[in-house]
């Protein structure tokens, strides 16, 4: 694939927004009552129920999926492009889980309660994340340098002890209530109000942007942190913003919709293989590519075995494990993971 | 023109620089200095250990000495911008393992980030720049090829036209033929020394080989126990005692009929 130009960064994102706006359009029109954007346009007989349906249950939860796919996507190529390790992604190294037990932690303790209007939970996950990406540095690192296979494993194991922790805690306190925490753990998008879904757009515009901006640094810094300096990156700085703000909007996601697996490892993977490695192009493709596989993903756990809800993460590991298995065959059984 | 070995101040010196990697017993350096003139080709050799690599990038300015200074141009380095010391200093070291599917080009790009400001795409004269330097690297019709195909001789190549395409003032190499078969040995020392004196690159390079470093060098530099054991032209630094003291190893040490420079023959480890 040739070198990244301008033209060919704002052709790809013109193409994916389209895609983005007809995905958008298509997922509104697809659900258990057959009620579709043409109905609302044409304000048929019975508009009054579709428009119901498509703007107050399915747009919300259509917006929440892409939210969470956009910010899931465009974190996992940043942390794999930081981390120097293309097996990272928020969920595999725990900051998933680190933001859903600070925002379970903090349901549970009842201060949302406290304080209704203040984003409290968000909060929490925010910390919940930024501890672990802080531990995940602490313990990884050796002579200034990170460990990128020890990271790793740290991260899954963080990630276990989150989980069991949200599990223990709640049986302890409210045995009833246990399945719908395990619904959440696995990932599910609830119906949100627009107040909050707009106040989400807004932190994830800023954050992909911002992160979009630390393009050209990541790229460097996937040549290897000496590199990376010697080529003029200021090599912590970066990655304390661009972990920092990944963190950030995986923290906002998952107080909302819970651990998601799997979108941010395999999306900036088949981003990277459609629009090339340029983190400058791929870090808004996979926040894009994010946002459609989700609603895709979501779209399909909410109709295919209606009135029955699969939750999505059931989906995007299931469609996610085998696609990274046939893209680790595909790159030489792993050269390219070395 | 005057000679720019004749300029007077070093371009590059560190000053009772004291380095300690993390976790080492003792200091690598406890008291180290070194300068290096513009347009000097400066071989540094010396035995494993011996600080050769923590010397190159202490002078690169991507490791911190715990004491002392490194001066690029009579700067302190860590004063310097990042981008304008990349702008002036190259490096191309010895483990440098590319993730992702980058191509040679894009590789080759990556050395002209220094010269773009933060946001700017690559102009038309950053891909000539980056062509250029491809094309002396014998990689003119490589460059769509991903960095995880090539051989390491290649990779090797296509990290060095990295560095060219910085179009630096100095440029600095760890074992820049390690990894190289005889032609593009040659043919990176050849490219070195054009440019050195074509250009007044400066350049400073690790090596094993001495032999390579004598012929090319104009100035050797011996590493032993992060001390300077030998510091000058080739031929007063190859004798066969001390490669005997620094490299525990019995040599006979020649002189190269066609190069004149000194020709180092091992025989046998000392005992």
């Amino acid at each position: 694939m040739p070198p990244l130009t301008a033209r060919r960064l704002w052709v790809s994102i013109g193409l994916l927004s389209a895609g983005f706006a007809a995905c958008v359009a298509v997922c509104a029109s697809i659900g258990s009552t057959h009620h579709t954007l043409l109905d609302l346009l044409r304000q048929a007989p019975g508009g009054e129920t579709a428009a119901a349906t498509i703007l107050r249950i399915r747009l919300p939860r259509i917006l929440m999926a892409a939210l969470a796919g956009a910010a899931l996507g465009a974190s996992g190529a940043v942390f794999q492009a930081v981390l120097r390790n293309p097996l990272a992604d928020p969920f595999i190294l725990g900051v998933s889980g680190g933001a859903a037990l600070g925002a379970f932690l903090a349901t549970a303790a009842g201060l949302q309660a406290l304080a209704p209007l203040l984003p409290v939970r968000e909060a929490a996950a925010f910390l919940g994340a930024s501890a672990t990406v802080g531990s995940l540095f602490l313990l990884s690192s050796a002579g200034g340098r990170l460990l990128s296979y020890p990271m790793l494993l740290i991260g899954v194991i963080m990630n276990t002890v989150y989980l069991a922790l949200i599990l223990l805690i709640e049986t302890v306190v409210d045995f009833t209530r246990l399945h719908g925490v395990r619904l959440w753990m696995i990932g599910s998008i609830p119906i949100e109000g627009y107040g909050l879904i707009s106040g989400l757009s807004v932190l994830l515009v800023l954050g992909v942007a911002g992160l979009s901006l630390s393009g050209r640094d990541l790229n460097l810094m996937s040549a290897g942190e000496d590199a990376a300096r010697s080529l003029g990156v200021t090599v912590e700085r970066t990655r304390l913003v661009t972990v920092l703000l990944a963190s950030l909007i995986t923290a906002a996601v998952v107080s909302v919709a819970g651990p998601i697996g799997f979108v941010g490892l395999i999306v900036p993977h088949a981003a990277r293989l459609v629009f090339g490695p340029d983190h400058r192009l791929l870090v808004p493709a996979s926040a894009l590519t994010g946002a459609i596989f989700l609603m895709a993903a979501d779209t399909a756990a909410r109709t295919v075995m209606a009135p029955t809800e699969i939750p999505v993460g059931v989906i995007t590991a299931l469609c996610g494990g085998p696609f990274f298995l046939w893209l680790y065959r595909r790159q030489g059984g792993g050269g390219y993971f070395e | 023109m005057s000679d720019p070995r004749a300029a007077g101040d070093p371009i590059l010196s560190v000053h009772g620089v004291r380095f300690r990697h993390h976790g080492a017993a003792a200091a690598l350096f406890e008291d180290l200095s070194l300068a290096v003139a513009p347009g000097e080709f400066l071989g540094v050799i010396g035995p494993n250990g011996s600080g050769k690599t923590t010397l190159l990038r202490l002078l690169a300015g991507v490791a911190e000495p715990a004491g002392g200074e490194v001066r690029l141009a009579g700067r302190p380095i860590r004063a310097i911008a990042p981008p304008e010391r990349a702008r002036q200093v190259a490096v191309v070291f010895q483990e440098a393992r590319v993730l992702f599917n980058f191509s040679v080009l894009e590789i080759a790009l990556m050395g002209r980030a220094p010269r773009l400001g933060r946001w700017g795409m690559e102009r038309p004269e950053d891909f000539a720049a980056a062509r250029a330097a491809l094309l002396e690297m014998d990689l003119a019709g490589q460059e769509d090829r991903h960095l995880h195909e090539l051989s390491s001789g290649e990779r090797q190549r296509a990290l060095i036209a990295r560095a060219l395409a910085q179009e630096p003032r100095i440029v600095l190499m760890d074992e820049p033929t390690a990894f190289l078969d005889l032609k593009h040995r040659l043919q990176i020392y050849a490219i070195l020394t054009r440019l050195n004196r074509d250009r007044g690159l400066t350049v400073i390079a690790t090596s094993h080989d001495l032999n390579l470093a004598a012929r090319y060098g104009s100035r050797l530099v011996l590493l032993h126990r992060g001390r300077v054991a030998a510091d000058g032209p080739p031929a007063s630094v190859l004798t066969a005692a001390r490669i005997r003291e620094v490299y525990e190893t019995e040599a006979r040490v020649e002189r190269d009929a066609a190069t004149g420079a000194p020709y180092v023959v091992p025989i046998a480890p000392v005992r």
